[in-house]
């Protein structure tokens, strides 16, 4: 079907922008960044579900909701949904969206790439999800731990392993694009150093992404090969290593969660100072400690592996560099504190997600810091401390920062504002939530509560504190639904933006609400950091030479009125939605029967050929 | 899989950085690769001597004949080399052709693996034997299939150039894959060093 249509275009190309075509067929990085923040929030409600169904069962003691296969299914593809298909894509289409504005571009530099990587990433989203309709989900941990993972029965961890593997293409080709984008797509004036921070922690991410896909790659390779075609790799029996899979897990792993976190770093990195009326405190020290925490993020990863055996020698070493890795992290905290010292603090919704964001991240670093430390992490591993740990990490640092960034460019995104009394409820009962939820597991934690097991027997003094998160969890699910009004309602009958609803510092405010197609109708030329900011409040407009869309100035003197004309915009295109289409196909390919596979392998390939012969711009 | 899109979007003939983009995310696309390759690498040289009740590598390896193939493989390497020069002179024909030699070059080597794979099979190595098997078969084994894009990307491009898709300043794509081409290259150096060479 997809390839029918694929090949109809080789003759006539797609030219609607609007309608389901005009996304399906989408190569504006608006456009995809919105589908990838749609696609995130609607896994984020599955994700939750699955969260709420877990609570519910372990509420109290020999809980009966689920059972305990439907229980390992739950919180594997809860842990899978949220990593993989909630904090990763929401932090990339939110690039997506505004890195080329906040740098001054009309688009990134591979548009039909980054349609690709947005169909690659559904794919493979819904080829994880088909699962649980064909025999049951992965049940063996997001980290799939070797050799339960390989001798696990049915397809569940099979279709982990290809499942990953396609969002790991996404994630990849995701990378490369955002580097070059960056690095190559500035407007004039944009240095470096005057990139907004938000950019820099993008950038420091896409270099992660780059360097430790591969990895997580040949790790789920070598699981495939072990499940489908048996061979060895973690096999002990015939002398495989179930450690490998840890080393190549956690050498992905760790420089994985500084994926999830970096941009949220970014994004309140941006909020803060809007909202305090100051620049942000100490630019260059808040840079360099990102890109620091991108180079000593590869030299810790044995942390997660402290319980293995590996010896004192690596485990001291490992401890060292893990603690050291919160002083970077630590600069950055003080960075967003002095940002706010002495500020004129308006609390927004957005601020209030930042400030939210500093606050559980605070108490998140500082657990890590004690599992740093090896002797008192062989009390915590594989405990509900862990969960507390990573959660404050994960939930009050990712997500509350994402969210921020949502309410911070909800406005720019649709030209309307949400309700801000709504937004405000959303945060503190979400706040109240999440620390009902989770700061009690610390407690469970500490009192020997193991991580990842269905139920619990009643006395062991467990109880009050499960009750209480469940509470909690439920409390959040009760923001989130807030959340989702407030979206439905402003959408309707919200005020109208403007192109600057909070006094923004940033390029992207200084273009209209929701922006054009072509962003700018002149390249802004860049000559501050914050430069919208100094135009506002310091320089005369009059002093600036704007360079005039679609290249020589006298060309284009005659068509003043109509800003867009003349620039020319990368055409829509069938070919990245039907190639992608071929991932999906060759991993049932891979499960099921190898003609498949060839299927899949040809669809792939015509979506690739007819994609290079096609021009990317229409001839005029 | 970067170098599909051959054109950048806004045709921006300067970047902020001098470098072109495509040129640049092919960069970086070797980068990640290396860190893939250094993935199996690795498997492989934790597994070398686990060969279960498998063959070793003393009883299958014939240094000889992957020294050939090897060195037909290095080969394909001058005659990209000798692709590209054709092109910057504007000689469509001579490039057609070095590029046509190159992927020949690279069909006579997966040959030369597929035959290997053939005897080693027969003495009894497989996926399924040992995890020297295993880690051996994988990581020879992507890099064949790596081997056979750079292939069909050179036949395309001589399509392409036969029926004029190729205008004449699209040298970049012929650089570009030519890029991956020496980059695969230098991978295979690197495993017939460590997997063949260094005895274990
Ligand atoms: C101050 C910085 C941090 C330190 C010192 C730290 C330390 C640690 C350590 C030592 C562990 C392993 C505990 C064990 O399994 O016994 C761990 C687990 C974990 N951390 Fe962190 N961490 C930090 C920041 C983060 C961030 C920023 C994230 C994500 C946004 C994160 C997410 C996780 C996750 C998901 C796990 C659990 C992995 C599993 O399933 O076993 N951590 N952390
Ligand atoms: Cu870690």
């Amino acid at each position: 079907m997809a390839t029918a249509a694929a090949q109809g275009s080789l003759f006539r190309r797609p030219t609607a922008t609007t309608g389901w075509w005009g996304w399906v067929t989408t190569v504006d990085h608006k456009k995809i960044g919105i589908m990838y923040c749609a696609t995130a929030l609607a896994f984020f409600v599955i994700g939750g579900l699955e969260a709420l169904a877990i609570r519910a069962q372990l509420a109290v003691p020999n809980g009966t909701t689920l059972t305990a296969e439907t229980y390992n299914q739950f919180f594997t593809m809860h842990g899978l949904t949220m990593i993989f298909l909630v904090v990763m894509p929401l932090g990339v289409g939110i690039m997506n969206y505004l890195a080329p504005l906040m740098i001054g571009a009309r688009d990134v530099a591979f548009p039909r790439i980054n349609a690709f990587s947005y169909w690659v990433f559904l794919a493979g989203g819904l080829f994880l999800y088909s699962s649980f309709f064909l025999g049951g989900a992965p049940d063996g941990g997001w980290f799939g731990y070797a050799p339960l993972s390989t001798q696990l029965p049915g397809n569940g961890m099979t279709f982990y392993a290809l499942g990953l593997q396609i969002l790991g293409v996404a994630s990849l080709l995701g990378a490369v694009n955002f580097i070059v984008t960056i690095l190559n797509m500035r407007a004039p004036g944009m240095t470096l150093m005057r990139m907004p921070v938000f950019i820099w922690m993008t950038l420091v991410t896409a270099f992660l992404l780059l360097f430790a896909m591969p990895v997580i790659a040949v790790a789920l390779f070598e699981l495939m090969f072990d499940r489908v075609y048996n061979a060895n790799f973690f096999n002990p029996a015939a002398g495989g290593d179930p450690v490998l899979w840890q080393h190549l897990f956690w050498l992905f792993g760790h420089p994985e969660v500084y994926i999830m976190i970096l941009p949220a770093m970014g994004i309140i990195s941006d909020v803060l100072p809007t909202f305090s009326r100051k620049p942000i405190f100490g630019y260059a020290a808040i840079v360099f400690a990102g890109i620091a925490i991108g180079f000593m993020g590869w030299g810790v990863w044995a942390h997660h592996m402290f319980a293995v055996g590996l010896g004192p020698v690596a485990n001291s070493a490992f401890a060292l560099s893990t603690m050291f890795i919160a002083v970077p992290t630590g600069v950055k905290i003080f960075n967003w504190l002095g940002t706010m010292w002495k500020g004129d603090l308006h609390f927004t919704p957005p601020m209030l997600f930042s400030i939210g964001f500093v606050a559980m991240f605070i108490i998140g670093g500082l657990s890590g810091v004690t599992h740093a430390i090896v002797p008192s992490d062989a009390q915590q591993t594989d405990t509900y401390y862990i969960v507390a740990h990573f959660h404050y990490v994960l939930f009050g640092g990712a997500i509350f920062g994402l969210f921020s960034g949502i309410y911070y460019w909800w406005p720019k995104v649709s030209g309307r504002l949400l309700s801000d009394g709504l937004g405000k409820l959303h945060f503190w009962l979400m706040f109240i939530g999440f620390n009902l939820a989770f700061g009690p597991m610390h407690i469970l934690g500490l009192e020997g509560m193991p991580r990842r097991t269905y139920t619990y027997p009643d006395g062991m003094g467990w109880n009050l504190w499960n009750i209480v998160s469940t509470v909690g969890a439920f409390i959040i699910a009760v923001s989130i639904a807030i959340f989702f009004v407030n979206a439905i309602i402003t959408a309707r009958r919200g005020r109208e933006a403007g192109a600057d609803p909070w006094d923004g510092r940033t390029l992207e405010w200084s273009i209209p609400s929701p922006p054009p197609e072509y962003n700018f109708a002149e390249v802004p030329i860049v000559k501050a950091r914050d430069d919208f900011w100094h135009r506002k409040y310091v320089v005369k407009p009059d002093e600036y030479v704007p360079v005039v869309a679609g290249g020589a100035v006298a060309e284009h003197e005659d068509d003043e009125h109509d800003p867009g004309h003349g620039i020319h915009l990368p055409a829509p295109s069938f070919f990245p939605a039907a190639a992608a289409l071929g991932l999906p196909v060759m991993a049932f390919g891979v499960i099921y029967s190898w003609p498949l596979l060839i299927v899949g392998g040809l669809v792939l390939l015509l979506g690739l050929f007819g994609w290079v012969l096609e021009p990317s711009e229409v001839e005029h | 899989m970067a170098t599909e899109e051959l054109t950048s979007a806004v045709q921006e003939h300067h970047t902020s950085t001098g470098l072109d983009n495509t040129k640049m995310a092919m960069w970086g696309f070797l980068g990640s690769e290396c860190l893939f390759f250094g993935s199996l690498i690795s498997t492989y040289l934790l597994y070398r001597n686990q060969t279960a009740d498998g063959p070793n590598s003393a009883d299958l390896y014939d240094i000889p004949y992957t020294s050939v193939s090897s060195f037909v493989l290095l080969m394909s390497s001058l005659t990209m080399v000798l692709a590209l020069a054709a092109c910057h002179r504007k000689d469509q024909r001579g490039m057609r052709a070095w590029l046509l030699a190159t992927a020949l070059l690279g069909m006579v080597f997966i040959g030369g693996q597929i035959y290997e794979f053939t005897e080693f099979a027969h003495e009894g190595l497989s996926l399924e034997v040992s995890p020297f098997g295993s880690s051996f078969y994988v990581l020879t084994g992507f890099h064949g299939a790596h081997v056979t894009v750079g292939i069909l990307m050179l036949l395309l491009l001589v399509g392409m150039s036969m029926f004029n898709r190729l205008g004449p300043d699209d040298s970049r794509k012929v650089e570009l894959i030519g890029l991956y081409w020496h980059f695969v290259d230098i991978v295979w150096i690197i495993i017939f060093t460590v997997v063949y060479l260094i005895p274990s």
